[in-house]
């Protein structure tokens, strides 16, 4: 177990070195990370400013949706963002060579052009959540208190794994990298706003098949005390870390499944 | 000019051999316009009319930009041009017997001309098979709106060769096409229609270039009054003033880059 983690913490910081020899560009990289959430955020806000309420949620718990789930995206995306670079691996050869070397294939597909400048979205998502969560009325327990990192941790790795099991279509279709985008940016997409906007068969697709409802509706949920809309048990809000373990083990398999099946493209 | 019908066919051939790529890309765009399309349909079911929109006007706004997204590569792709000021192989553009702009338009174009049939109408008729799509009346409408779509992929070509350009002077475009890319998904109205942003900043959003990527190409499709000048002819004149600006900008600065390009020989 440590020793994934070694080679990771080590690979990551190798590239965070090599990218500082162009600091403008990094600079630049990181702005345009941050640009993008305050893009994304301004298009959430304008959209609750003309509707008043959507669903019965206003302009600050909305606020609070969106920084969980950019705050969930981005930590998924700075840690293993770049699993979806596969395609592009394997039509290059270098998957080859990531085989054949003494460390985890997974680790050195993740950590590949490992960038800090997705910190660039992280940071204001985190900042979002914080404000939201001062401007609103939450009922501070000392439970709540706890299972907020809790939740943000299984969102993040709710994410990560969606991102991998995405990746692994690669495995399969080598050109399919944009069909990975449709869950992955797609999810995140989806999870800006609360789920309710989308109506009922959204949110059971979204809380059953594609558990993207844990990443910030179900912790929404639950930080303000809300009722599910549609009438969907109470204790889901706590099935997040059950719901985030059950889905890495899937990635896992699948990623195993993809991996047996891979024969390299050849000289 | 036979060189640039050359280079023309070089860019649609060489997009049409991603064949998995294309259907994957139209699968995206129509899921991220499935979800645009259910909350703008939630935001119109609370006020049925802003700024001239209503509910059908607005899903049809979010299926013209998912098809626009390809033809004017808003996201990308970014022009080769960029990749080849990196490496310095710039450097045997400019020796070859054609001017580097047209050259990377034709290509450009070619690129463009396969995302419209390959990628804009399978998109666009997905959207009308799930959603009730606003479509234009008369086969003069359909005509302003094919003349909208060319100025935008122009205007979308004249923003990203100037974003290569930029590489003469940073070296490395990428940081610089980052931010530009996000500016332009907002900036455009492809994120969210500009009729629901804030009105002072959408006045402003809609004096700029991006405007002409997507917002002014749907309204010339929807036939609104939003549009410069309040008709269609004005809508086309902001395109086509855009456009002349940013690719005579190009040209100009072309002559002073090339005049930067340092050819170390060996």
């Amino acid at each position: 177990m440590a020793d994934p983690l070694r080679a990771y913490a080590l690979l990551a910081w190798t590239w965070c070195r090599a990218l500082a020899q162009y600091p403008l560009s990094l600079a630049l990289l990181t702005a345009a990370q941050a640009v993008a959430v305050a893009a994304e955020l301004a298009a959430v806000m304008f959209v609750f400013t003309r509707a008043g309420e959507l669903a019965g949620f206003g302009a600050r718990e909305a606020l609070l949706v969106y920084g969980l789930a950019a705050l969930a995206f981005s930590l998924a995306d700075l840690l293993l963002g770049s699993v979806e670079r596969l395609g592009e691996h394997i039509r290059l050869g270098s998957f080859d060579t990531m085989l054949v070397r003494p460390v985890s294939p997974l680790v050195q597909l993740a950590t590949d052009q490992f960038s800090p400048r997705r910190l660039g979205k992280a940071v204001p998502a985190l900042g979002a959540v914080v404000v939201a969560l001062a401007g609103l009325d939450v009922d501070w327990t000392v439970q709540r208190a706890l299972l907020l990192p809790v939740l943000v941790v299984s969102g993040t790795v709710v994410c990560c794994a969606v991102w991998v099991i995405g990746a692994c279509v690669q495995f399969f279709v080598l050109d399919a990298r944009e069909v990975a985008n449709s869950v992955t940016y797609g999810g995140q997409a989806l999870t800006e706003y609360p789920l309710a906007v989308y109506g009922r068969k959204v949110v059971y697709a979204a809380t059953f098949a594609v558990p993207l409802a844990f990443v910030s509706w179900q912790p929404a949920l639950y930080l303000l005390d809300r009722p599910d809309p549609f009438g969907l048990p109470a204790w889901l809000r706590f099935a997040s870390p059950a719901v985030a373990a059950v889905l890495c083990l899937a990635a896992a398999a699948v990623w195993r499944t993809g991996l047996r099946r891979y024969r390299s493209t050849g000289s | 000019m036979r060189i640039y019908f050359a280079v023309f066919a070089c860019g649609l051939r060489r997009y049409s051999g991603y064949r998995a790529a294309t259907a994957a890309g139209v699968f995206t765009n129509s899921v991220f316009g499935a979800i645009s399309a259910l909350v703008l349909l939630a935001v119109f079911a609370a006020r049925p009319h802003i700024n001239g929109y209503d509910a059908a006007d607005a899903v049809t706004h979010v299926y013209v930009a998912q098809a626009l997204i390809a033809p004017v590569a808003i996201m990308g792709p970014q022009l080769d041009l960029a990749e080849r000021v990196r490496t310095g192989d710039v450097a045997i553009d400019l020796l070859r017997p054609a001017h580097l702009a047209p050259w990377w338009l034709a290509h450009d174009l070619g690129r463009a001309a396969f995302g419209v049939v390959f990628r804009s109408v399978p998109t666009f008729a997905l959207g009308a098979a799930l959603f009730p799509l606003v479509l234009p009346g008369d086969p003069v409408r359909w005509a302003a709106a094919a003349a909208s779509l060319v100025l935008a992929v122009l205007i979308g070509f004249g923003l990203r060769y100037l974003y290569a350009l930029a590489g003469f002077w940073l070296l490395d475009a990428r940081g610089v096409t980052a931010v530009a890319v996000m500016v332009a998904g907002f900036a455009s109205g492809q994120l969210l229609p500009l009729v629901l942003f804030p009105d002072p900043l959408a006045a402003l959003l809609r004096a700029l270039p991006w405007a002409g990527l997507i917002q002014v190409p749907v309204e010339v499709f929807l036939d609104k009054d939003t549009l410069p000048g309040g008709h269609i002819a004005g809508g086309l004149a902001f395109q086509a003033a855009w456009a002349a600006a940013l690719l005579a900008l190009g040209a100009l600065l072309t002559a002073r880059a090339a005049r930067r390009v340092v050819v170390q020989g060996g």
